[in-house]
């Protein structure tokens, strides 16, 4: 379902004298239907970088990602954006929302988009909330109000609105409680049974131990270290 | 044009002998220092130009070279110049201010071209040939041997939304009349129906949407199959456009909410007349008031036949 | 709605250039605008992205380049077909409303204005669907009959929303449209504007200055200095992994985005 291979990244800093920063080399990776992998590595090998590289937000300098079909590195931005509204998921740790947007439009947004009709795509909306604790009462307000823990939940649920066939997770269960941590896995292990594809970013090492079938660490993907 | 008809009564080539020296004899009145009606040949034979190219494209407004006229303007000065263009020797002028003949202004207008044009005059609708008018159509019907000219103070129907003289020109020469029906939807939002009462908008043979000048709504179906030649003239605005006989003239409407050619719900208390337009007039300060036929002539005509309205016995007594 | 499927783009604009005297307005602008697509055009003041935008709509005749709606050339059309495509298929939304409404005429008759000029008759009709127009811009059906003089400055922008879209345009040029507004009333026009572009399918050209606006609504980002094009690509790549200088301090220079 995913498949990189000699991938490399460098940002070039134009406005401080035109630095050239290589941060990734000869990246090779493979994500199966069925499977999770987990991405490891000490903070700043190029986790969140090779995540966002696979999601189209980060242009790759040089290689393959093939994502369903498609290779994400010479894709045409509307094909990118095509992948992304069926295909591929991604839950960042970050939740970013046009303000006075309700909650509950948030997480139904994605189905909209695949032209789900309203009332369904806020029936699955406001299971997922609810699944995830979100007191009904918050579900009419704009989430960017809410503490970082409730935001956090949000976009997990808005992530699992849609049954992607691939899921990228960065760091989903981060400042979960006990309870919600045991959520988000129930559902990674959910997507994983019916076919899912999932890489994760996972610091939590008990949950990583028990959704991840393998591991990779990207420390291998930094430049000089192949050698 | 619906019945293409040649009218009986085209701008004949009589008046080219009518120059100066060849007036004096009539009526004895005319002023021999005074070109024929008033405009030198060049004028009128420019404002002839016009009124054939407006004739043959209904309702489009023809720029001319409008002059300065011995009136103000708002006084007629278009319509002056039409009918100077238009009058012959043997022509009979009748002239009428809000369908009065013996207003101020249709006095002087007509005073003017009996000095000018040594012309014989009239106050009686069958007998004139020529008919300068200001806001009305005469009630009795006219015939192919006339030519009714109006006074126009503004000749382009859009400009109430678009004021750029531009933008209403490239949106008449595209068709593009959806803000006439804006200025109809506004008034129904605003009056529950269309209260434009006069210089309602009409489309002239399917094409050109016109302001038919200030007449009131009531006489715009007369615009309509009419044997008479309807020329319009603005001399402020230099405009002269045209209705030719027999063209097919629509009043702009909504489905639902058709246009109407009312008039006060009131027979005329002089001559009993149910079917002309009315003037409202009030006659003492107790608010007392009556109504009469705006058209003076057809009224004295209705009354000198015999007919009798509610109030003419207190008239006659 | 999926626009990887269909063969043809919407738009397509070839080597469109702007000249004024010896200053170059644009130059040499290409892109391919597909149905549904929402292309975002960023720039500083002078970039030459509002002369794009007036040349691609018909308000400027470009000096080269071609631009070709579903495959024919609108610089090629008659002043009559342009106009139409303008009333019809077309919609420009102006940064100030009151260059895009008539502000002497009822908010009714604002809206109604488009469907009486495809040919619309039936006042009863024209009403009904400018009452909901309104509704799906969030101004309140009482105030139908009410001048846009009288709204504030983010229902006129709504307003004029809706006299565009009544007719069902399938593409929209917008001038800075949340510009000049609040920034509460800028987020509810921007939601607005999400959904109904959702909805509806639109395509849409939108030209601004705020980086928050096109990350919110644009899937694409052309980015403008000096009349050129320097750097195109899908709007959050654009913004948080820029490859031209121009474009990274155009992104450092915002404070958050």
């Amino acid at each position: 379902m995913i498949r990189i291979e000699n991938l490399s990244k460098t940002f070039t800093l134009h406005n401080q004298g035109g630095a050239i920063l290589r941060v990734m080399e000869g990246a090779n990776l493979t994500v199966e239907a069925g499977e999770c992998v987990g991405l490891t590595g000490q903070s700043g090998a190029g986790k969140s970088t090779l995540m966002r590289m696979i999601h189209g937000n980060y242009l790759a300098a040089s290689g393959a990602i093939r994502v369903a079909g498609v290779d994400v590195v010479t894709a045409q931005p509307r094909q990118i954006i095509a992948l992304r509204r069926d295909r591929l998921g991604y839950v960042s740790q970050f939740l970013r929302v046009v303000p006075r947007v309700p909650t509950i439009e948030v997480v139904a947004e994605p189905l909209r988009l695949l032209g789900t009709p309203e009332s369904e795509a806020r029936a699955r909306a406001a299971a997922l909330l609810a699944r995830l604790n979100i007191p009904e009462r918050l579900w009419g307000l704009s989430p960017t109000t809410f503490s970082g823990g409730e935001q956090q939940r949000v976009n997990i649920a808005r992530g699992f609105a849609h049954p992607y066939p691939l899921l990228l997770l960065d760091e989903p269960t981060a400042s979960l409680d006990a309870a919600n941590r045991e959520v988000v896995l129930a559902l990674i292990e959910e997507a994983k049974a019916r076919g899912g594809a999932i890489l994760g970013i996972f610091h939590d090492e008990a949950a990583r131990n028990r959704v991840c079938d393998r591991l990779v660490d990207v420390s291998g993907f930094t430049p000089g270290a192949a050698a | 044009m619906s019945a293409p008809r040649t009218p009986s009564r085209a701008m004949p080539p009589q008046d080219r002998a009518a120059r100066p020296g060849n007036r004096p004899d009539r009526k004895g009145t005319a002023v021999s220092d005074y070109n024929f009606a008033y405009l030198d040949e060049q004028t009128k034979r420019m404002i002839r130009r016009a009124l054939l190219k407006a004739l043959a494209v209904p309702g489009y407004q023809v720029p001319f070279a409008s002059r300065e006229m011995p009136m103000p303007y708002g006084w007629g000065t278009g319509g002056v110049q039409v009918t100077a263009a238009c009058l012959t020797p043997g022509d009979r002028l009748k002239v009428i201010d809000q369908g009065a003949d013996d207003t101020t202004n249709a006095v002087s207008i007509r005073r003017f071209f009996q000095r000018t044009a040594g012309v014989a005059v009239t106050e009686r609708t069958a007998d004139a040939t020529v008919i300068q008018t200001r806001h009305r159509i005469p009630e009795q019907p006219l015939t192919e041997a006339q030519i009714l000219v109006y006074q126009v103070p503004i000749p382009e129907p859009l400009r109430f939304l678009e004021p750029r003289e531009t933008e209403t020109r490239k949106m008449h020469e595209l068709e593009e009349y959806g803000l006439m029906h804006v200025k109809l939807y506004e008034d129904i939002a605003r009056h529950g129906e269309i209260a434009t009462s006069y210089a309602y908008p009409v489309k002239v043979e399917g094409r050109y949407v016109m302001d038919p000048s200030p007449i009131p709504k009531f006489d715009n179906p007369k615009l309509a199959d009419n044997p008479a030649i309807q020329l319009f003239g603005a001399g402020r605005e230099s405009r002269i456009y045209a209705v030719p006989p027999y063209s097919q003239v629509v009043s702009l409407d909504f489905e639902d909410h058709p246009f109407v050619a009312s008039k006060a719900d009131h027979d005329c208390d002089l001559c009993g007349a149910s079917e002309s337009y009315l003037d409202e007039v009030i006659t003492d300060d107790r608010g007392s008031r009556m109504f009469v036929c705006s058209d003076t002539d057809f009224c004295n005509a209705r009354q000198a036949a015999g007919h009798r309205g509610r109030l003419s016995a207190q008239e006659v007594a | 709605m999926d626009g990887a499927n269909l063969t043809m783009p919407l738009l397509s604009v070839q080597r469109l250039t702007k000249r004024y005297g010896p200053r170059i307005g644009c130059a040499e602008v290409a892109f391919d605008l597909w149905p549904g697509e929402v292309l975002g055009i960023v720039g500083e003041s002078g970039s030459g992205k509002s002369t794009l935008l007036s040349c691609l709509a018909g308000l400027q005749r470009p000096d080269e380049g071609a631009i070709l709606w579903e495959g024919r050339d609108v610089l090629g059309f008659s002043e009559a077909e342009r106009r139409r495509l303008l009333r019809g298929d077309w919609a420009y939304v102006h940064q100030n409303p009151r260059d895009g409404l008539r502000m002497g005429v009822s908010a009714g008759g604002n809206v109604g204005e488009r469907l009486m000029a495809v040919g619309q008759r039936h006042y009863g009709a024209i009403r009904d669907t400018a009452t909901d127009w309104l509704g799906r811009v969030e101004i309140a059906a009482e105030r139908i009959d009410d001048r846009p003089s009288a709204f504030s400055g983010g229902m006129q922008q709504r307003l004029q929303i809706a006299r565009n879209l009544v007719t069902g345009p399938r593409l929209v040029f917008m001038d800075e449209p949340t510009g000049g507004l609040d920034v509460s009333v800028q987020a509810r026009l921007l939601d607005l504007l999400r959904g109904l572009v959702r909805d509806l399918g639109l395509s849409v050209v939108i030209v601004t200055h705020d980086l928050a606006v096109v990350r919110l609504l644009a899937d694409r980002l052309m980015v403008m200095k000096s009349g050129h094009v320097v750097e195109t690509g899908l709007t959050d790549q654009v913004l948080d992994d820029p490859q031209h200088a121009y474009t990274q301090l155009l992104v450092s220079s915002v404070l958050q985005v």
